[in-house]
């Protein structure tokens, strides 16, 4: 019978069926960080049980790291002690910490792709939604909360229905100035927050394929902005091209093997999707939100939605209220005096590459903070090696040390009350990066040219 | 995980759509590495102003509406994966959510907490936001075991849809983890014969 990608590898993990439709799911790389895993590490200990597979785990601490000092001890007391719980934990129980000071640490999305964790036909999971990210490489990978960390521990798997499939085929050339981050953007303004619930998402179509596979991860990142449980990619040569040589990935021999099993990871021609969204790469301009969820995108050079167009809703009215925009405006000229690059969604080398080459030669504006959080240590390593700080240092970009820093502001990078963020990281919910703070969803180059330019620009013209 | 019971209560109001994971419990209230105590923090920056002052326009500030319920509008629970927000919930005394719809990572960690996320029609749904407003004290039944959500009042009831396994573990007060452990054997034998590259 004819099947999608999904269900290859899905059925393929399938240990067995419970009553009322649950599926034990067999979980072949489990990544944990600080926040969502000390209390599955009590269930544990409560229980008297040990990790059932230390080599499927990789730890690394990201969401509750400082980006600035990151040699010396935590300052924060909550999060020193969070941090340090990872290591006991780590310690106690046989699996390898990728902590602060390791050369491998960093974002976990960004971690896992970047030492060949991440691989296609595999079955991921993390206590972290963005764990779509992986997708990109044609593997299912999804977010789990805590319980289902200590399930996963315990048992390496988890219990879970089934998704139903959705396609979501993007066809055409870019425009000049459109880059992937635009694509899911304007993917999820079509669909709503909460347009893909219930889904696994297959992207396709040209404009997919001749993303790289950075580009991919931004798109699978954002899946669960539109509410799906994840994303993924059927693997091509852009693929294995991006494993080959990397840490942890199979080499010689085994390499070949697996890239002629990679290869049978597809959707066959007949298979059939619950449902299918066809969307065109030519209408897809530089996006950027200008509400509270994801969903709320628009077209850079388009208007807001007005209240009545949004059928008088009250949630999208608190929204705007919010943000302290009107329905009918224009985002263009909006002045922000604030610039975050990074996140599991763009802060990885080619991120960087991007925005270096915009800001080369240019000055952010006066009225601007801009700051640059790499997702990792290679990724701070490699921009190094390349001469990117320097670049950025002159540009009056600052340049911090690898973590989720503002994406959630969970540690110390946050911004103030009231004011304006463009930001290339993934959520734009209220008080997202710190109480009260406005966030406006955008591209890495539209987010270098807000800085430059200190107000949203369309980049499409300055480039 | 204790057993869900059969409920009367009366329920707190919250009609707004889209209420993601970062209102229920901002992410700077994360540090926490226990499950307790996250109920104080539940919707932070809803209730309390800047300098901790409770704010009086939010409705669990108001003291009208109380109850072991809340209802919601439609999309509840969407964003972080944090399991946090059930646990915050649960700590404040909620038993369970009504909303027209779930985002699907909170449904699952809600009923892996003992918290029941109950789906009802969008004209149920208005009907309980209206029976609210014309009398907050109005109370409600959720039976679990019949599947059933009723206004006391006016005897209207609408019948909900949950997962057998997951209504068992509720009921019983089992979380998946059991299951999981007494199945180690099945598991075992599907390793062997896995092959991963
Ligand atoms: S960068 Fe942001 S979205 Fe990504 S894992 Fe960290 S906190 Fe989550």
């Amino acid at each position: 019978m004819a099947k999608t990608l999904f269900d290859k590898i899905w059925d393929a993990h399938v240990v067995s069926e419970v009553q009322g439709g649950q599926q034990v799911l067999y979980i072949d790389r489990h990544l944990i960080h600080e926040v969502t895993s000390p209390q599955a590490f009590d269930g544990l200990r409560k229980r008297n049980l040990p990790i059932y597979s230390k080599e499927r785990t990789v730890a690394t601490a990201d969401h509750n790291v400082p980006t600035l000092n990151q040699h010396l001890p935590i300052k924060d007391e909550l999060s020193r002690f969070q941090v340090d719980t990872l290591t006991k934990n780590c310690e106690e129980f046989g699996l390898e910490l990728y902590g602060l000071g390791h050369p491998y640490q960093g974002i976990v999305h960004v971690i896992g792709p970047e030492l060949g964790i991440t691989r296609p036909g595999l079955t991921m999971v993390c206590g972290d939604s963005h764990t779509s990210t992986h997708g990109a490489f044609g593997c299912i990978a999804f977010g789990i909360g805590t319980s289902q960390v200590e399930q996963v521990f315990a048992s390496q798997c988890v219990l879970q229905t089934k998704p139903k499939r959705m396609r979501i085929t993007v066809d055409g050339e870019l425009h000049k100035g459109v880059l992937s981050k635009d694509i899911i953007l304007y993917i999820i303004s079509q669909l709503t927050a909460a347009g893909g619930t219930g889904y696994f998402v297959e992207y396709a179509g040209s404009a997919i394929r001749s993303l790289s596979m950075e580009g991919r991860m931004t798109i699978c990142n954002m899946s669960i902005e539109m509410g799906a449980r994840g994303g993924l990619i059927a693997p091509d040569e852009t693929t294995f091209e991006y494993i080959k040589g990397r840490e942890f990935a199979p080499k010689g021999k085994d390499f070949d093997q697996a890239v002629a099993y990679w290869k049978t990871l597809f959707t066959d021609e007949e298979a059939v999707f619950d449902k299918e969204y066809h969307f065109q790469a030519a209408d897809i301009e530089p996006m950027v939100t200008y509400g509270t969820n994801p969903g709320m995108g628009v077209r850079i050079s388009k208007q807001i939605p007005t209240l009545s167009e949004a059928g008088n809703n009250a949630s999208f009215a608190k929204a705007l209220n919010y943000m302290d925009f009107e329905g009918g405006q224009s985002l263009i000229g909006q002045p922000v005096n604030f610039v975050f690059i990074g996140s599991c969604t763009n802060s990885r080398i080619e991120d960087l590459r991007l925005v270096a080459d915009y800001v080369k030669g240019k000055q952010k504006a006066s009225n601007v903070n801009a700051m640059i959080v790499p997702g990792s240590q290679q990724v701070a390593t490699q921009a190094k090696s390349e001469g990117l700080d320097k670049i950025f240092e002159a540009a009056g970009f600052e340049l911090r040390e690898p973590g989720c820093s503002a994406c959630l502001g969970m540690n110390e990078d946050k911004v103030p009350s009231g004011e304006y963020c463009v930001s290339t990281s993934n959520r734009n919910f209220e008080g997202r990066q710190g109480p009260g703070a406005r966030t406006i969803l955008a591209s890495p180059l539209t987010a270098a040219a807000t800085a430059v330019a200190g107000h949203l620009v369309d980049v499409r013209e300055l480039i | 995980m204790e057993k869900f019971e059969k409920l009367q209560s009366t329920a707190v109001p919250l009609p707004i759509e889209d209420v993601d994971t970062d209102q229920i419990i901002p992410a700077r209230f994360l540090k926490a590495t226990t499950r307790e105590g996250f109920g104080d923090n539940l919707f932070r920056d809803w209730r309390y102003n800047s300098d901790e002052s409770p704010k009086a326009n939010f409705v669990l500030n108001n003291p009208t509406y109380s109850g072991k319920m809340l209802i919601a509008g439609k999309n509840f629970g969407c964003g972080s994966s944090r399991e946090h927000a059930a646990w915050a919930l649960y700590d404040y005394g909620f038993r369970v959510v009504v909303s027209s719809f779930f985002a699907d990572i909170f449904k699952g960690n809600a009923l892996n907490n003992g918290l029941l996320p109950l789906v009802v029609s969008d004209a149920f749904l208005d009907e309980l936001f209206q029976t609210i407003e014309n009398d907050p004290n109005a109370t409600f039944e959720v039976d679990l075991e019949a599947q059933q959500i009723c206004i006391l009042k006016s005897g209207k009831k609408e019948s909900f849809d949950i997962n057998p396994y997951k209504k068992m573990c509720l009921l019983n007060g089992y979380d998946d983890i059991d299951y999981l452990i007494s199945i180690k054997d099945e598991i075992k034998s599907f390793e062997q014969q896995q092959i991963v590259f």
